[in-house]
């Protein structure tokens, strides 16, 4: 771009470039997009006055760029997005009605299922909806056990979002280094639970299982190198000429209207508005712990990435404050009507043997109730609205899942930008089409 | 969340506003505020509670209380950002007329969430500019999320004994 492109786009954001920069540095710092509605202008008609045809296109199902299977059924102008319709239920798997027919316990492992990149979140959101039916209280130790999953499980969501968008961008390597550190994530949760996904550790009143020896060790190993992974990130990012090309200024949309649209999480944080819910409405002891929540200025795609970036050096030290306060105690409530008693009580004990076999027969009894159980997931509100009939199945179970409220922002920030935008502020938006289905 | 008396007050103030009979019941449960309401003051309770401060409709979801009647229950989860108040409002429908005025209007974000209750319960959004059923097949027979509505009600057909499964079909 030469200088004199650069004074005549006149609304750009950069500095004047410093005379000690490098011819590379100077390319990055003069980077900018003229206003949208300069370019719209030769494109809406053409130089002998024709007018041009609207062209309906399925973006989808199966389109690697749409995250799952989501299809868009947009109406272009050339290149330009002008209508764009969401088409979703591909993979409804009817999960909320399958755990109406399972008991309390052998709902978790079905509900995790749902948003399949946040499963710690979609467990804790049903298990504090029966806890609060149940009026049972965690445990402190277990409720910072689940704070560090909680908090690993959103690193890992926010790498494979950070892998999946670069590679929407074109940026390939992003992908391999994202999901190297995402390994070693899924290698801590395979320590404390066994399994690599769908874990299954959270339960009604705690966690199955206390930490595993050596589990901490490995932890400490993986906060002290995290940080500096999300800088190199960062930097191979943030002044990349091609990501910012496609990321800044494009697709802004103001918190007023997100607002209204139920948009919540690191897409409402983007435009300025700082709602987290562990910090408005701290629950599973996250008033303990000291983390600032990123807020963005403008609302853009570019935004949006930097604020989840961000949210990856918050997510390490809430986990290093939780694992250095990590009190002693039980890992699980020990209601025996709640929680299966310990092992070794059930070859001494005739009443543990008791409540084994009915806890796992039957399944643990709620007492008649409607509760509604927000949390905040990496994607933002994630709320358990859970009905009881006084037996030992749910009535109903309802995920208000942030993906499926979300997507309904996808038409107003594309309208009038460019399909290739569109592209970037899908992988923005980063819908997991497991959780809108459900 | 309003405590108990805060929840009477709104009540109160409600009753007087759009009417006696617009709140039919309250309900102060584990901390949890909830306004049954009448449908068809629907739109009014709502638009009462926004001017209050609680301006987001988190979620708005639909539960059948089957086999009692009437039948189908919307439910509506108020937020107030600036005070972190949670209130839930709640009506009931019977199942032979199940509609209720869509509140699309004044708060987009209940598009696809109501359309999700017409397609899992069968509720009809009155004013919905849209519709259609979201998650299901838009071909689609009943509304799945019922109760009465059998789970794994579908056979799966295989090459082998399509034949079969036609003739008893027919």
């Amino acid at each position: 771009m030469s200088p004199t492109d650069q004074s005549s786009a006149g609304s750009s954001p950069t500095t004047a470039p410093t005379p000690s920069m490098s011819e590379y540095r100077k390319r990055e710092q003069s980077i900018t997009l003229s206003p949208l509605e300069e370019q719209l202008g030769e494109h809406s008609e053409g130089a002998d006055g024709s007018t041009q045809e609207l062209l309906t296109l399925n973006f989808g199902p199966h389109h690697p760029a749409t995250h799952g299977v989501l299809r868009l059924l947009v109406t272009l102008q050339g290149e330009l997005v002008r209508d764009v319709k969401p088409i979703i239920g591909y993979v409804h798997t009817g999960i909320e009605k399958t755990a109406e027919d399972k008991s309390y316990w052998k709902v978790i492992p079905v509900i995790e299922r749902m948003d399949y990149l946040s499963y710690y979140f979609n467990a804790l959101a049903f298990c504090g909806a029966v806890e609060t039916l149940c009026e049972v209280e965690v445990p402190k130790r277990a409720q910072y056990l689940r704070v560090i999953h909680l908090e690993l499980n959103r690193i890992m969501s926010h790498l494979v979002w950070l892998g999946t968008s670069a590679l929407d961008l074109g940026a390939i390597s992003m992908f391999w280094y994202c999901f190297r550190e995402r390994e070693k994530i899924l290698d801590l949760f395979e320590m404390s639970s066994g399994q690599r996904m769908h874990t299954r550790y959270f339960q009604v009143g705690g966690v199955i299982e206390d930490i595993p020896l050596g589990f901490t060790e490995k932890l400490r190993g993986f906060l002290k190198e995290m940080p500096s992974r999300v800088d190199q990130y960062g930097a191979l990012l943030n002044r990349n000429e091609i990501v910012l090309h496609r990321l800044r200024g494009t697709c802004p949309l103001d918190a007023e209207t997100l607002l209204s649209l139920g948009v919540t999480g690191p897409l409402l944080r983007a435009a300025g508005n700082p709602w987290d819910l562990r910090k408005a409405a701290p629950y599973c002891s996250y008033e303990d712990f000291e983390f600032k929540i990123p807020v963005g200025t403008a609302g853009d795609n570019y935004d949006r990435f930097a604020v989840r970036l961000a949210e990856m050096y918050e997510s390490v030290k809430i986990v290093e404050q939780a694992l250095e306060g990590l009190p002693e105690g039980p890992h699980i409530t020990e209601d025996r009507k709640i929680a299966l008693p310990p092992r070794h009580e059930l070859a001494t004990s005739m009443e543990a043997l008791i409540h084994h076999f009915k806890l796992v027969t039957e399944g643990l009894r709620v007492p008649p109730g409607e509760v509604y159980y927000p949390i905040e997931s990496p994607r933002g509100e994630l709320g358990c609205f859970v009905r009881s009939d006084g037996s030992s199945k749910p009535a109903r179970v309802h995920m208000r899942d942030p993906s499926f409220v979300n997507l309904q922002a996808t038409a107003p920030m594309v309208k009038g930008a460019y399909i290739a935008d569109m592209i970037a502020t899908l992988a923005m938006l980063d819908p997991i089409l497991g959780g809108i289905d459900r | 969340m309003p405590d108990a008396t805060a929840l009477e007050l709104i009540a109160q103030e409600l009753r007087e506003a759009e009417g006696e009979g617009v709140v039919a019941d309250t309900l102060f449960f584990r901390n949890q505020a909830t306004l049954s309401v009448e449908p068809a003051s629907i739109r009014a309770v709502l638009a009462h509670l926004r001017e209050k401060g609680y301006r987001f409709l988190a979620s708005l979801h639909g539960v059948d209380y089957y086999p009692q009647e009437p039948r189908l229950g919307v439910v509506y989860e108020l937020l107030d950002m600036s005070r972190v108040d949670r209130i839930a409002v709640k009506l009931r429908v019977p199942s032979d007329s199940p509609e209720v005025e869509s509140v699309t209007e004044d708060w987009p974000t209940a598009n696809h969430q109501e359309r999700e209750v017409y397609d899992m319960f069968g509720v009809v959004f009155r004013g919905h500019p849209d519709l259609r059923r979201i998650l299901m097949p838009e071909d689609y027979e009943g509304h799945p999320q019922r109760r009465d509505f059998p789970i794994g009600g579908e056979p799966v057909i295989f090459t082998r004994d399509e034949a079969g499964w036609l003739e008893t079909r027919e």
